[in-house]
């Protein structure tokens, strides 16, 4: 089932929020829109109430690093309609430093899956009720999934092979 | 001396702690109680992350296949099932009819498996060992199954990119229709044994409901959102590999309460030994693997013999294929919900980055809206009910 | 007819040489023989370390640390197909009332501090089996987060390597910390004990 140029998942949206859309990649049968931070929570909000898409699920939310490019992270939404039985994929870049706007309160289960963006990379999710670590221990130091944090950790009692603490 | 005050309850925060003897590994409950009601439950969860999503970006695609195992240990396959059917999607191509076939099989029984043990440790955390006993004599049938495929009980690396790893062979067709024949009389012993059991029907019904908005709002799939009464199943609605061409039932609930979550799971074993013993009759012959010598390993005779097979194999065990740049998400139906594995390539033969939809970190936020209101015995049936794996909610 | 063990002669036992079990009989046998001149020379009482040990590792009562995989294939062992009851053992849930804890599982530096508390709660004898192979060694996550090895945390006995190592490995691991607790001198423990 390939996409055409003028499916919903494309034409509706740019139709509603064409500036705000920066680019629609279309690679294996998946649509991917890269939009501007600042008009999430609008776009979020439409794809959830309008009648024809109907994006009740949140699948996922994931962070990518592309150190060193500028802006560093990326934060992927997986979208999927349940009724309308139709996916879609969301992206935003942010800057290290930066925070993005929270889709907990359209969402629930967005909940857990930007604390571990958050524990795994550093990315601040604004209106999050509560944003605090959620696999490393409360104490860490440092943020794990990053490009530049090694794979085998910091030497410590625990693991002998981790690299020497700068 | 008369003591007139009012007896009051405190609140105090109970830890059901990392340790606990409870076969679902490693779960920190922090529940808020006063008395025996729960108030708020919060999961803590953490304690066997062991970064494996880090770890995929230093490693070949090929190689990468055993960790996944790992995430969901009870029901080894279908993780591998996830990634290998994320890659495919990836580099964009399509493997043997008889490959399809054989996976479906290996998906199945990895359901039927999971389930038993699923069933089997909750009715032993209620007090119902002799479940266990069965549950688990049947799982090692299936466990004998596996080893008679690919060699090995629950770690099985067996599904590659592009295909199997081994062919099936006569014998295990033989013994699979036996097992597949006789797991439906099985299943009804163990309904025989709880279903109208007073006591399991006084710890479940109405215990850990949840609304089917609640539940998709949260994003719970798999059973538990199937138990709200919402008829989603990834198999029926968007069919990878050959579901399309099975005749089978998608069990579904109404209250939403442990109950429901435990008719069906046992509906679905019934389902999966159905759909096991029609994919038995309509397998095809043909190659395990698709005949791509970029992409799949040749089949080790080979490499004794022929030396082009052995330069292919040198060469994909050391450099590994190459990906084209490009992202792709894929999900599968799992025994507990759906898993997704998004893949970010680079161009380049390793993930740029890699990450994992696990159906268990889902479902437990879940554990907060059931078990408020509830009594602290609830607290476990609910646990049990959802079925957390923490291999795969961890990572 | 008397001893246990291999016996009836054509056939020979595989385990001939290997692991013998203790039976009462032989305990009877070593009394008669070389408890009293042992005694007079060296001052261990082999009849008290004998009969001690062989109490001690017929009723092993492990505490079940199952943090991953490998806890699987410890509950496999324990059901009806390779019955760990046969030889004394019964799972138990609190570190208080068990003589073994089995690390069953990746060990996470998070986790760490708890395998400690909950080892330190255990009443002596007490002895550790490290299953599997992260348990042992770290396994295949050289990561972050994980402990290279149980013995950076708590002291192990038997290692029992596998990826899980099947159950029947896990009963030869059993066996294997027999023989270890076969050797220990209780005796000259209590023979040094300090008077107040």
């Amino acid at each position: 089932m390939t996409i055409a140029p003028d499916s919903i998942l494309i034409k509706n949206i740019k139709e509603r929020f064409g500036p705000s859309i920066l680019d629609t990649i279309i690679f294996r049968d998946e649509v991917t829109h890269l939009i501007r931070k600042d008009s999430l929570l609008e776009i979020c909000g439409f794809l959830k109430m309008d009648s024809e898409l109907q994006f009740n699920f949140l699948s996922d939310i994931a962070a990518v690093d592309y150190f060193p490019q500028r802006p560093r992270f990326e934060v992927v939404y997986h979208l999927y309609s349940i009724p309308k039985k139709h996916r879609l994929g969301l992206k935003v870049k942010v800057e290290d430093g930066e925070v993005v706007p929270s889709v907990t309160s359209l969402w629930n289960s967005a909940n857990w899956a930007e604390r571990e963006a958050y524990d795994m990379f550093g990315i601040i999710f604004e209106g999050h009720p509560n944003l605090k670590r959620i696999y490393m221990p409360e104490d860490w130091g440092g943020f794990p999934l990053r490009k530049d944090y090694p794979l085998k950790g910091y030497k410590d009692q625990y693991n002998p092979y981790g690299e020497e603490k700068k | 001396m008369q003591n007139n005050e009012e007896i009051e309850t405190k609140e105090i925060t109970l830890s059901m702690g990392p340790q606990h003897p409870s076969t679902h590994g490693v779960l920190h409950l922090l529940l808020d109680m006063k008395g025996e009601k729960v108030i708020r439950a919060y999961p803590d969860i953490g304690y066997l992350h062991r970064g494996t999503e880090k770890i995929a970006e230093n490693l070949l695609y090929h190689q990468f296949v055993p960790y996944t195992d790992r995430l969901d240990y009870m029901c080894g396959m279908s993780n591998n099932l996830a990634y290998v059917h994320a890659v495919e999607k990836l580099l964009g191509i399509e493997i043997t009819e008889r490959a399809k076939y054989i996976r479906v099989i290996a998906a199945e029984l990895s359901r039927i498996a999971g389930h038993l043990l699923c069933i089997g440790a909750w009715a032993l955390d209620l007090g119902a060992m002799t479940v266990l006993l069965y549950a688990f004599r049947e799982r090692e049938m299936v466990l004998d199954l596996f080893e008679m495929i690919c060699g090995a009980r629950m770690t099985h690396n067996y599904l590659r990119v592009g295909g199997v790893r081994y062919d099936m062979q006569p014998a295990f067709r033989e013994k699979c229709l036996e097992f597949a024949d006789l797991l439906p009389r099985r299943v009804n012993d163990y309904e025989q044994l709880l279903t109208e059991n007073r006591i399991w029907l006084k710890r479940n019904k109405g215990v850990g409901v949840i609304s089917a908005e609640d539940a998709i709002n949260l994003g719970m799939s798999g059973p538990i959102l199937r138990s709200t009464g919402v008829k989603w199943d990834i198999r029926k609605d968007a069919p990878y590999l050959v579901y399309d061409r099975f005749d089978f039932d998608i069990p579904v609930g109404e209250n939403g309460d442990c109950f429901d979550r435990y008719t069906v799971r046992m509906e679905e074993m019934r389902q999966a030994a159905r759909i096991i013993k029609q994919a038995l009759a309509q397998m095809p012959d043909g190659k395990p693997c698709v005949d791509m010598p970029d992409v799949v390993l040749p089949p080790r005779m080979e490499i004794e013999t022929n030396m082009e097979a052995l330069i292919h194999h040198f060469k994909l065990v050391s450099h590994g294929f190459k990906a084209p740049k490009g992202e792709a998400y894929s999900s599968i139906e799992s025994p507990k919900g759906e898993i997704g594995f998004y893949i970010v390539s680079d161009g380049s033969e390793r993930p740029f980055r890699l990450k994992i939809r696990a159906p268990s970190f889902v479902n437990l936020q879940a554990v907060d809206t059931m078990c408020r209101g509830g009594y602290l015995a609830d607290v476990v049936a609910v646990i049990s009910s959802l079925d957390p794996v923490f291999g795969e909610a961890d990572k | 007819m008397g001893k246990g063990g291999a016996g009836m002669g054509i056939i020979k036992s595989p385990l001939e040489g290997v692991v013998q079990f203790t039976t009462l009989d032989d305990i009877v046998e070593l009394t008669g023989r070389t408890a009293a001149a042992l005694a007079k020379t060296t001052g261990v009482d082999v009849v008290v370390d004998s009969v001690v040990n062989w109490g001690r590792r017929s009723a092993l009562w492990p505490m079940t640390f199952g943090l991953a995989c490998c806890a699987i294939e410890m509950i496999a062992a324990g059901c009806s197909r390779y019955d760990t009851d046969r030889l004394g053992i019964v799972f138990r849930p609190s570190p208080r009332q068990s003589d073994v804890i089995i690390i069953a599982g990746t060990m996470t530096k998070k986790i760490a501090p708890a395998v400690k508390r909950v080892y330190d709660q255990m009443a002596e004898p007490r002895w550790v089996i490290a299953q599997g192979g992260c348990a042992s060694a770290g396994g295949p996550y050289n990561t972050y987060s994980v402990v290279q090895g149980t013995d950076l945390v708590i002291p192990v006995d038997v290692y029992i390597p596998g990826c899980p190592p099947r159950p029947e490995a896990l009963l030869y691991g059993f066996l294997q910390l027999q023989e270890k607790i076969k050797k220990e001198m209780p005796s000259v423990f209590a023979r040094y004990e300090v008077k107040a």
